[in-house]
């Protein structure tokens, strides 16, 4: 564990920023916390709200389970307490988009406690500075509806297919002192609830959001008064948010000034942060235990079905893969970063394996260095990502598989994936088709080295003399000559031999 | 002969089954006297073409020889709480004015599914909150009772059941629903000479059922004697998996256990509900009902539950906490009444409109509920009423290791005349005295006609039972009414 070093010199020197992040995740649900209704995203304005969600009289929520359950489970991928106990209250406020006049959530007994995740501040090797970052709660409430303020001259509209869905609150400990932490610990709980199932952690889509609460002080001093920027939403903004709020307040300070706990917006197109309302303005939200729901009461089995349903989490997945497989920790750490990719890469390595007939950690470092090189590469060129890649895990598998046996040279196989990029054709058939197996046939080899040979005397008088530099001509020569498909190492060898003569 | 409208839910039942009138003709009696009663002001809303349509139901199946569903040929009235699918439903207030839900509330929904059939919407205090039916924003009923000695005043049905109450004390219906927060079956039932009971807290679903206070909420039967309450009960309860406070549990046979038979039974009287200045013909009559349940075989033990005078506030904290709350979703938004003048914002709409559309007790609570709530008083008045709760939960529960139920008058008075206690809501809250502890602690109560004040008018007592044991509730009520012989009917003056 380290401690950071990121200062921000103000006139009077230097200042630490002190920063805890409230992260809103969207469960991964197909019907609302306390209705049925679906959940889609993008769907027509109102199209996707029950009678509970519109607050019709006499209406009453009652709990879906799957999402307490994805609550539990992400509660658990982060190491938390899990409260058999829990319930639920109302935080009563009027708005147009809360149609019961208040919101669902969890102040009092939340339904997990205390947990923590780990993040990496270094790139180049995950274990080189580790730092823990402590998890106060998730709780579990209802997101609110929204208002629509560009469809009619005068008036706002309210669309309602948000409201009642059920959201994580994740609630971090004010463990981050830089920018760089905030960042790597959003990217790191984002991962983890992508792995676990519970969230799409689609941030401009607005299922994963962050209210960025941050003070400053001088190294060693108490801790100061905070702001939270509400609702930021990309990695990015949030590091923008932490720096840009940090900077502002040590302006405040330094002029003699008091940082106001107040709830702030933070504006992408200026770069700034703006007051939303003060402590003064802040609601009352008269919170009091839900009288509509008995206490959430979870037993073992419960508990022991949601353990169980746990996949590999990333920290594991990378020791993995660099122990059990012989990765590189940089590789390790750039597969697992990401739920998706650790699923491709692991299509890839079964089936490479399978059909090599050869242990994973046989066909690891290769299949590994093509997805993150050559796949990666023209995914970045074509502007796709691993979702939409034109080649699947097996067909990679495939090409790396006739790379492995001889059947292709390195420039060779790079061509044939190219062809699989644009016909999305299997490796094997391409290279029927088109003839581009490689040649180890060392007659056929032989006749072209001597052919090469006889047209460019002059470099063979050289080469001879002492210019042993020229053996990559004649490399060249012969490769191009047999339009790359003879074995490098059958044609290095055979060349040798005819050129010492 | 006896009049069709004279008879009870059972003996309508089962003449409908003997082919003694056809549901169409009970139907009809009832209609007429329900459009004839407009001077009582029971109903907001009528609704003769559904009880015609579930008569003619019971009778088409009748004429095929077909058995006939529980509640075949019984038309009954329906407290305007419940949410009827088309039906305009109100609360009794200006709020939901025209509101015609799309939904139908499970309780109405297993009647309807029993056979019965809807003469009406019946009025109440507005959004449940009262003790006399002078909150409706349309209009208080007025009970089909009088003083005697030519004393004309218009007199309270109680509340807020107090059109379900009023209407079967007037023969308008033979059984209606009604909704007991802190007393609201029971108090107009003994205000009017009827029965009425309210179960444990769970049995009846919550859906659909406009919400006061939801710990406290719980629907019931009120009828004119104890046997045709266990036969509707019968028909309202059941889990339903839409509310999550109700409970998952098989619905009794209460109608064909019933027995006023109490031999066995232990009977205890409390002694914390002798209060001072409780008038002395509700004493006497409490002993009377000590000495019918000891005729009926019961023993008589004296018990205490110590925290009863702490009852009546906590009930005035929790319900207007929770009311507070649920209230909040008329807001001039999605449904009901919209007040927005050109050029106001939304803050202005949820003030204009909630002014105009709660009347002045709605707002009285939806204050207090606030206040109790607010940052600061919390844990003084919310948090401290919630821990006297448990208190007097578990002084019931003391209570009932010493005997299986309790006796104690409904109400602290017979009916009062209609303004005698609206101007003070202290006064009126003093009425649910009786009828809290038992709705703060879940626990089923009934209450039953036991006889008459010197002015003629009906005084109830009340059963209290442990949870669950609405059967034993129903035994002691039957056994009361055996030996009350309450016989006494307003007579026709409307």
């Amino acid at each position: 564990m380290s401690e950071s070093t990121y200062r921000i010199q103000g006139e009077t020197g230097e200042w630490e920023v002190v920063i805890g992040l409230e992260v809103h995740a969207q469960v991964t649900s197909n019907a609302k916390l306390f209705s049925g209704a679906a959940t889609a995203f993008g769907a027509e304005p109102n199209s996707q709200v029950s009678l509970i969600d519109a607050a019709m009289p006499g209406m009453l929520p009652t709990p879906n389970q799957e999402c307490i359950r994805q609550a539990v489970r992400t509660g658990m991928a982060i190491g938390a307490v899990i409260n058999k106990w829990s319930r639920f209250d109302r935080k009563n406020y009027f708005y147009a988009d809360l149609p019961q006049g208040y919101q669902i959530s969890q102040l009092f007994h939340p339904l997990v406690g205390e947990g923590q995740i780990e993040i990496s501040l270094d790139d180049k090797d995950p274990e080189a500075n580790v730092k823990t970052i402590g998890i106060e709660r998730i709780h579990v409430e209802q997101d609110a509806g929204k208002l629509m303020h560009d469809q009619h001259p005068t008036r706002s509209y309210v669309d309602l297919n948000r409201a009642g869905v059920a959201l994580m609150e994740i609630v971090s400990k004010p463990d981050m002192r830089s920018p760089q932490e905030a960042g790597a610990y959003l990217s790191k709980l984002r991962a983890i609830l992508r792995y676990v199932g519970s969230c799409d952690g689609n941030m401009d889509q607005g299922s994963m959001r962050a209210d960025v609460n941050v003070s400053v002080r001088k190294p060693g001093a108490e801790f100061g008064t905070r702001t939270e920027t509400k609702n930021v939403n990309s990695v990015r903004f949030v590091m923008q948010t932490v720096e840009i709020e940090a900077r502002r307040q040590v302006e405040v300070l330094e002029a003699g000034g008091k940082i106001v706990q107040e709830t702030r917006l933070f504006d992408p197109d200026k770069g700034e942060t703006r007051s939303m309302r003060s402590k003064e303005d802040a609601h009352d939200y008269r919170y009091f235990p839900d009288p509509d729901l008995l206490p959430l009461e979870l037993d073992d089995a419960f508990l022991e079905e949601c353990r169980a349903s746990l996949p590999e989490l990333p920290d594991a997945k990378r020791r993995r893969y660099e122990q059990a497989l012989g990765l590189s920790a940089y590789n390790a750490a750039t597969l697992t970063a990401d739920a998706d990719t650790a699923r491709w890469f692991e299509a890839l390595l079964a089936e490479g394996a399978r059909i090599q007939k050869k242990g994973e950690q046989e066909v690891a470092r290769a299949s590994a260095n093509w997805l993150l090189s050559d796949l990666y590469g023209a995914l970045n060129r074509l502007n796709k990502d691993l979702d939409t890649s034109p080649v699947s895990p097996e067909q990679g598998a495939e090409l790396l598989a006739l790379a492995a046996d001889g059947t292709l040279s390195g420039p060779l196989a790079k061509q044939v994936f190219e062809i699989m990029l644009e016909t999305g054709d299997a490796a094997g058939k391409i290279v029927e088709e088109r003839g581009l197996k490689q040649t180890s046939d060392t007659g056929a080899i032989e006749a072209v080295i001597a052919e090469i040979l006889a047209k460019n005397p002059g470099q063979l008088e050289q080469y001879r003399g002492g210019k042993e530099a020229l053996f990559g001509f004649f490399v060249g020569q012969t490769m191009k000559a047999m339009a790359g498909k003879a074995n490098p190492a059958v044609v290095n060898e055979l060349l040798k031999k005819a050129l010492a003569g | 002969m006896t009049e069709i409208t004279d008879l009870g839910v059972a003996a309508l039942r089962d003449g409908v089954r003997a082919g003694t009138f056809s549901a169409r003709e009970v139907a009809d009696a009832f209609i007429v006297k329900v459009s004839k009663a407009k001077a009582l002001n029971a109903f907001i809303v009528e609704t003769p073409e559904h009880a015609l349509a579930a008569a003619a139901a019971a009778d088409e199946a009748l004429a095929r020889g077909e058995a006939l569903k529980p509640l075949a040929g019984v038309p009954i009235g329906m407290k305007d709480l419940f949410a009827t699918k088309g039906v305009q439903t109100t609360a009794a207030s200006h709020m939901l004015e025209g509101f015609k839900p799309v939904y139908e509330s499970t309780v109405s929904q297993k009647l309807w599914d029993a056979g019965a059939g809807m003469l009406g919407k019946l009025n109440l205090d507005q959004f449940a909150m009262g003790s006399s039916n002078e909150t409706s924003y349309f209009g208080n009923v007025i009970s089909p009772w009088r003083r005697g000695g030519g004393d004309n005043a218009p007199l309270a049905p109680g509340g807020s059941s107090g059109g379900s109450s009023a209407a079967i004390s007037a023969r308008l219906v033979p059984g209606a629903t009604g909704t007991d927060t802190g007393g609201s079956i029971r108090q107009p039932a003994a205000f009017t000479g009827i029965s009425g009971i309210k179960p444990t807290y769970g049995r009846c679903s919550r859906w659909g059922v406009v919400a006061f206070a939801s710990s406290l909420d719980q629907a019931g039967p009120m009828a004119r004697d104890v046997k045709d309450c266990a036969i509707l009960l019968e028909n309202m309860v059941g889990f339903d998996p839409k509310d999550s406070t109700s409970l998952n549990l098989p619905v009794p046979k209460w109608e064909e256990l019933l027995s006023g038979d109490l031999k066995g039974k232990k009977i205890g009287i409390p002694k914390e509900y002798r209060l001072d200045g409780t008038p002395e013909e509700i004493l006497k009559l409490w002993d009377q009902g000590i000495a019918w349940v000891k005729d009926a075989g019961a023993e008589v033990v004296e018990v205490s539950l110590p925290h009863t005078k702490y009852a009546l506030p906590t009930y005035y904290i929790i319900a207007p906490a929770e009311a507070s709350s649920n209230l909040a979703r008329y807001d001039g938004v999605r449904y009901g009444l919209r007040e927005l003048a050109d050029g106001q914002n939304l803050q202005e709409m949820y003030a204009a409109t909630r002014a105009a559309g709660f009347g002045p007790e709605v707002q009285r609570r939806i204050l207090i509920g606030t206040y109790v709530l607010s940052a600061g008083f919390y844990d003084a008045y919310f948090t401290q009423a919630s821990k006297v709760r448990t208190l007097i939960a578990q002084d019931f529960e003391n209570a009932f290791t010493l005997c299986d139920l309790l006796l104690t008058p409904t109400a602290p008075s017979a009916a009062f005349a209609l303004g005698e206690k609206s101007a003070d809501p202290l006064a009126m809250y003093l009425n649910d005295v009786f009828t809290v502890p038992a709705s703060l602690a879940g626990l089923p109560a009934m209450s039953v006609p036991a006889g008459l004040d010197s002015a003629g008018l009906p005084l109830g007592l009340q059963i209290i039972g442990k949870p669950l044991d609405e059967q034993g509730v129903l035994g002691a009520g039957l056994a009361i009414e055996q030996r009350a012989g309450f016989t006494a009917r307003p007579e026709q003056w409307w």
